[in-house]
């Protein structure tokens, strides 16, 4: 085990090219999936936070419990949707990037929606009143709030984006796990894993948990930061 | 979400997709793939045609399925029944033998069923239910399992309902069911190519081996564009026939772990 | 053409009932332009909601409010409030006020003098630039004066604003609001402490348990109260209902 570490940090120093690529990969899909998920994911929590309508409390629900969504289930969910046998088969995205940039923003939609739901339902609870007094109509409100709870959201998004960055069932299935065009970090730890093949393996992984790591505390310096300044 | 939405966002993620070099999707197992045969192969036919080959690895039946889908350009799997299935409900336009390679038993080295250096894999199974020894089974329907359920048939045990605690269905990948053999000290029928590039070994061994009835088979096949429009029948159909020419046979051939050569072209 | 007076404001048989229990009950009055009115009671007598119902934060279960004229929707309130607990966004001092501008529609530059004539009018230009939420209770209580009147509303409704400060922020926040009862707005000011009452009101508007008991200029509500009801409670003796 020590030689294979020593060969993954070789690798990792040395900025193997291949790792690299990899890496590069990695970030660029659960980046963009997280830009798009926040893109629809925060308006959709706020309209849900401020808006009154019939079945609000069952969307609650339901939108809390998507976020346990297992990623192989949406793997397969968007595999059946891709396939050119499939409703969009059309686009012609399965076994490319896009298909997992896709898969990878249906994954983390629902978290960041009920989070930042929350977030500004506890907010709105706070502000209501005052809102309302200064004649704030409940879209510009929303949109206050979306302003106002940034640190909890920015923290939210921070979350969708660990979540997406660490999952393997998703990308594995409507990516293909192909050499040189949809091989991330997750996937690839996998297949050097099963190959019995360990110091890319663990190389990957070592980027992983640094990623991990360092998103929870961009996180927790977020809050403190917010706390200290804004109150 | 609304399909208009859904599809706008998916051209944009797909723009840098689309801007892309020629390509084809091949649906094909993990164990060739995992053999390096790819890693060797591709770059040579990408030089001499520009076209990149985009492999798929599954299992066989898994990769046969992705070409009923239309999902996949080529199929080039190990597993004849299957692949003359697939011809006959007409995914396939034609089949091509390309090459073979072999099947090993492996086994630990203290061999309890007392089968170790043997030629006769029918009789090294026989000796292996006698002495209950535990056996690992792939179990996901690839072309190697494929090939084991057919051996037990015809040394006459019916797996099927003969399966004690020591067969073990664990529905993996060559890679993880070595692994998982490794561990339990376990016979398994493994492709030479995996076996030989791979490193958690153990206490295993080679335990049977140049059995003729080892001999695995490889096709490759164009999905049918009548079937499916999609399919790039041009770029699919070079690759086939480069696969099957001389240059493609002797490239095959040329590819070697350990100084060992894994595949025997063998295309008509 | 009316210059569009939101006052006098009248309501009429006004109820309001929440969980079962009636908290306003057929309240009738009518608020004029002048002299800053006092809505005094004991705690749970229903002053709060009875300011709510005013401000039009609440609907009344049965009776009429109605106003002068009618606000149009989209047009900057003629009417503010300051609650109890000061409610500030997380930016500056200055943010928030101009924040209440910029949601009446006003633009720049008319919008920065405004705000920085509020700011200037309680005391807080030194903290324009400082961050809302981690000023002092007395000082987030000025900045939300500040924000009320940064629009120069006709009415302005205050629920107990001295009610968590301390003894010094509270005589800051009397000065600010008898300032702007002179500059000409109307204060309509919910409280249970007498002193304030005297010190700051016109007239009394005494509630008790739901009900308009007595209303009377403040002068002969202290010295003659009409009502068994304000006699105990100026005597302290009201019981906690």
């Amino acid at each position: 085990m020590s030689e294979a570490l020593i060969a993954a940090l070789a690798l990792l120093v040395g900025l193997d090219a291949k790792l690299v690529e990899i890496v590069v990969l990695s970030l660029r899909v659960s980046l963009s999936a997280v830009a798009i998920a926040a893109l629809l994911g925060l308006p959709l929590g706020a309209a849900i936070a401020v808006g009154r309508f019939p079945g609000r409390q069952t969307v609650i629900v339901v939108l809390n419990a998507l976020m346990g969504l297992p990623p192989v289930v949406v793997g397969l969910l968007v595999y059946l949707l891709l396939s050119r046998a499939g409703p969009l088969g059309a686009l012609g995205i399965l076994f490319t990037p896009s298909a997992m940039v896709v898969a990878q923003t249906i994954l983390i939609l629902p978290i960041i929606a009920a989070l930042s739901r929350q977030a500004i339902e506890d907010a709105w609870r706070e502000y209501e009143e005052q809102l309302r007094s200064l004649g704030a109509g409940r879209m510009s409100a929303a949109l206050t709030l979306l302003w106002d709870t940034r640190f909890s959201l920015l923290t939210t998004i921070l979350a969708g984006f660990g979540r997406a960055a660490a999952e393997v069932g998703a990308v594995m299935i409507v990516g293909g796990n192909i050499d040189g065009v949809t091989r991330v970090m997750t996937t690839t730890i996998a297949l050097e894993t099963s190959k019995g093949d360990v110091p890319l393996a663990l190389g990957l992984g070592m980027i992983l948990i640094a990623i991990v790591i360092a998103v929870n505390a961009a996180a927790y310096l977020t809050k403190e930061l917010a706390q200290r300044r804004y109150g | 979400m609304s399909r208009r939405l859904l599809l706008s966002v998916a051209l944009l993620a797909a723009l840098p997709a689309l801007a892309q070099e020629k390509f084809i999707v091949v649906a094909s197992t993990t164990s060739t793939e995992q053999s390096g045969l790819f890693g060797y192969l591709l770059p040579i036919f990408q030089k001499k045609t520009g076209i990149q080959v985009r492999v798929v690895a599954l299992g066989s039946g898994q990769a046969l399925d992705l070409g009923r889908r239309g999902d996949a350009d080529v199929v080039f799997v190990h597993a004849r029944s299957a692949e003359e299935k697939f011809l006959a409900e007409g995914h396939g336009v034609r089949r091509f033998d390309v090459m073979y390679n072999d099947f090993v038993l492996i086994g630990p080295r203290a061999d309890p069923a007392k089968i170790s250096g043997g030629r006769d894999i029918l009789d090294a199974l026989k000796k292996i239910k006698a002495a209950s020894a535990p056996f690992v089974s792939r179990g996901d329907r690839s072309g190697t399992h494929i090939a084991e359920l057919d051996l037990w048939k015809l040394a006459g045990i019916d797996i099927a309902t003969e399966k004690r605690p020591w067969y073990r269905d664990t529905g993996q990948g060559m890679g993880p069911a070595l692994n998982t053999a490794a561990a339990m000290n376990a016979y398994i029928l493994a492709d030479r190519g995996t076996w030989i590039s791979f490193k958690n070994r153990g206490e295993l061994a080679i335990a049977v081996e140049g059995d003729k009835r080892l001999f695995n088979q490889y096709g490759v096949m164009l999905v049918n564009p009548a079937k499916h429009p999609n399919v790039k029948t041009d770029l699919g159909q070079a690759f086939v026939a480069w696969v099957i020419s001389p240059e493609g046979q002797k490239t095959i051939a040329e590819y070697k772990i350990g100084g060992k050569q894994l595949f025997f072209p063998n295309a008509k | 053409m009316s210059n569009g007076a939101i006052l006098p404001l009248r309501l009429a048989e006004v109820s309001f009932a929440a969980g079962g229990r009636t908290i306003i009950d057929r309240v009738s009055l009518e608020i004029e332009t002048g002299p800053s009115t006092i809505i005094l009671g004991a705690n749970g007598a229903g002053k709060s909601v009875l300011m709510r119902l005013m401000h039009g934060l609440l609907e009344p279960s049965t009776g009429r409010i109605d106003w002068n004229a009618p606000e149009r929707l989209g047009a900057p309130r003629k009417q503010a409030m300051v609650f109890q607990r000061p409610v500030m966004l997380r930016r500056s001092a200055y943010a928030n006020v101009a924040y209440a501008l910029k949601l009446a529609g006003i633009q720049e530059p008319k919008r920065g003098v405004l705000v920085r004539e509020s700011l200037e009018s309680v005391g807080l230009s030194h903290l324009a630039r400082r961050s809302a939420r981690v000023l002092s209770g007395g000082e987030q209580q000025r900045l939300a004066l500040a924000r009320a009147w940064a629009l120069h509303p006709e009415v302005l409704f205050l629920d107990e604003p001295t009610a968590s400060l301390d003894p010094s922020a509270t005589r800051e926040i009397e000065s600010v609001i008898k300032a702007f009862d002179a500059a000409g707005t109307k204060v309509v000011m919910a409280t249970h402490n007498l002193g304030q009452a005297r010190r700051l009101g016109d007239e009394i508007l005494f509630l008790n348990q739901g009900r308009l008991v007595e209303r009377a200029p403040v002068g002969q509500f202290f010295s003659k109260p009409q009502s068994a009801q304000a006699d105990a409670f100026i005597k302290g003796e009201l019981p906690w209902t």
